[in-house]
């Protein structure tokens, strides 16, 4: 900035300075709040749990959810279910008081959740289980096969880059859930832990065992089959991974606000045009070409279960995202472009 | 504490009409209605078949013959359920429905049909009488109910009659299941062993097994879920009467 502009800036806030100062305004009247009165009442039984006087009508469902831990500690805010009606919609965290339907004197169906857990714990106990389950099985461990297989290992060259592959997939995941996946919801019920446990690591040891066994038959069509199938499979998991990344790059730390995702231009992500979630495209294609690669039923099976689970995901997604957005693509399909 | 605020009452939230439940279509109330029909009548034909043998023969062995053309084919009838519930016709859970059905067509054609020494067992018949029974009581109740003239006596029956009729099919499908056991594994029926191309093994012997431990954990959360029912429905109708 030249000197003439800076001495005109100066000179400008001298004649600021030495204006007459405007008459204080007269103090406003303090607005009355209207405080609330909040009930919460057992949602079965209908036997009042507390009665909250003076609540602020700015006040958060989180904060009644506090307000009420306080006065029963055995359950802590994500234990807690609040609803305007017994059967009712699950009211959300950041819900806030004055906007709810409710009057001055507002009551709650309280619910217990049961006993939480860390949506991460859950992940990484889904995770660390098949990948150990697999490299047992491999490495053919005792009381596993016959006696005489004990460490031993398989002559078929397939039955190694299966478990590289799995590994890989798995350790992938749980990079994954450490460094990459924002996850909105901070709990779930910890039963939830053992359902989905015993899921993935039951169908990780039926998988290991047939592939990993000693009379294991390599594919049919040998190693043009296997190319082909190890290629698809890196294909989906670096199309997975740039998936993963581009939904993380759509939330701020913290933040609750959803966007639109949508292609990058990073060509993996291009299928953001037509499908919802293509994170589970991806995968759905990672374990055909497992399947493909190992040429093993049980594989086949796992595949097509997960495939159901993951329309099942992918269509809740697709129905949420046309919810909320009204300008949200017609042309994408849940999970299989144009199909499904 | 404040007043509360004009127009606005504690109760406000509840205010909104509930969701009036819609039935299936005229189209598809006419389907039903025809499919429970001819279910019923099936299963009445077996009856009549299973009562006409035994005086015929005047011994309640041997029974099976008599009426496995019928059962077989109205058994897997039932198959259609599945696809109802699938639909959307009938409000069920397809998983449930699914899963009983199964179970029975199961034992009819992987175990009965496929293991030809059981069935001169008494077991099979223990089934079949208690299986005949509840589906002509269910399928004329869902016919009366799809009707909107649902006589008490059906509907206390239906509510009723499974006290005694689950545990007894129960009772009979593993006694026939347990039956099995000896022949599928000297046969090695339906197994399939390793090396094979699909890399996959399968012993129908340990199925069976693992199918009979199957019921501990389910038979009585099914029996326990139709006491509840037969608890609301029934106690429902019994204090509307004395109004």
């Amino acid at each position: 900035m030249d000197t003439l502009a800076l001495e005109a800036k100066a000179t400008g806030q001298e004649k600021k300075s030495s204006a007459p100062r405007p008459r204080p305004k007269p103090p406003k009247k303090a607005k009355r709040i209207v405080y609330f009165e909040v009930e919460i009442v057992d949602a079965k039984t209908k036997e009042k749990l507390l009665l909250l006087d003076k609540v602020e009508p700015t006040s958060t469902i989180l904060d009644i959810k506090a307000l009420f831990h306080k006065s029963n500690p055995q359950w802590y805010p994500a234990r807690q279910s609040l609803r305007l009606d017994p059967k009712g919609k699950c009211l959300k965290d950041e819900d806030v008081l004055q906007t709810l339907p409710v009057g001055t004197t507002a009551s709650f169906y309280f619910s217990d959740l049961g006993a939480q857990i860390a949506w991460g714990t859950v992940f990484l106990s889904e995770c660390y289980g098949p990948l150990l389950i697999y490299l047992m099985f491999y490495f053919r461990l005792p009381f596993i096969y016959a006696p005489k297989y004990d460490f031993s290992s398989s002559k078929h060259w397939v039955v190694h880059l299966a478990c590289m592959c799995h590994s890989f997939h798995y350790v992938k995941r749980i990079l994954e859930t450490l460094f990459i996946h924002r996850i909105s919801h901070g709990t779930m019920p910890l039963r939830n832990i053992f359902k989905n446990c015993s899921y993935y690591w039951c169908f990780a040891a039926w998988m290991a065992y047939y592939i990993n066994h000693p009379l294991y038959t390599p594919p049919y069509y040998g190693q043009q089959q296997v190319k082909t199938a190890l290629i698809i499979f890196l294909f989906c998991q670096v199309g997975n991974f740039s998936i993963n990344i581009t939904l993380r790059n759509l939330k701020c730390p913290g933040s609750k606000v959803k966007k639109i995702p949508h292609p990058t231009k990073n060509p993996f992500t291009w299928i953001f045009a037509l499908v919802s979630c293509p994170n589970y495209t991806y995968e759905l294609g990672s374990w055909m070409g497992f399947t493909v690669m190992t040429q093993c039923l049980p594989v086949a099976f796992f595949t097509i279960v997960g495939f159901v689970l993951m329309t099942v995901w992918a269509r809740g997604k697709h129905r949420n995202y046309r919810k909320e957005f009204r300008d949200y693509p017609t042309l994408r399909s849940p999970i299989l472009p144009f199909i499904l | 504490m404040s007043a509360p605020a004009m127009g606005t009452t504690k109760t406000a939230h509840s205010d909104v009409a509930p969701k009036k439940k819609r039935g299936p279509g005229a189209l598809a109330t006419a389907y039903l209605v025809i499919y429970n029909v001819v279910m019923t009548a099936g299963w009445l034909v077996i009856a009549v078949g299973l009562v006409r043998a035994y005086l015929a023969r005047g011994s309640y062995h041997g029974l099976y013959y008599s009426i496995e053309k019928p059962l077989k084919f109205f058994q897997t009838g039932a198959l259609l359920e599945i696809l109802h519930c699938a639909v959307g016709i009938v409000p069920s859970s397809v998983v449930l429905t699914g899963f009983q059905v199964l179970s029975r067509v199961f034992l009819t054609w992987a175990v009965t049909h496929s293991v030809r020494e059981v069935q001169n067992e008494d077991s099979v018949l223990l089934f079949v009488s208690a299986w005949t029974i509840t589906e002509i009581i269910r399928y004329s109740f869902y016919t009366f109910s799809l009707l909107n003239h649902l006589p008490y006596l059906i509907k206390w029956a239906r509510y009723t009659f499974f006290l005694v009729l689950y545990p007894m099919g129960v009772t009979g499908e593993l006694l026939t299941v347990y039956a099995a056991l000896p022949y599928v594994q000297k046969t090695g029926l339906y197994s399939v062993t390793l090396p094979n191309k699909y890399n996959f093994s399968f012993d129908y012997h340990t199925f069976l097994i693992l199918t009979m431990v199957s019921y501990i954990p389910l038979f009585p959360q099914l029996y326990f879920h139709m006491m509840r029912q037969r608890k609301k429905v029934l106690c429902h109708v019994e204090e509307y009467k004395t109004e």
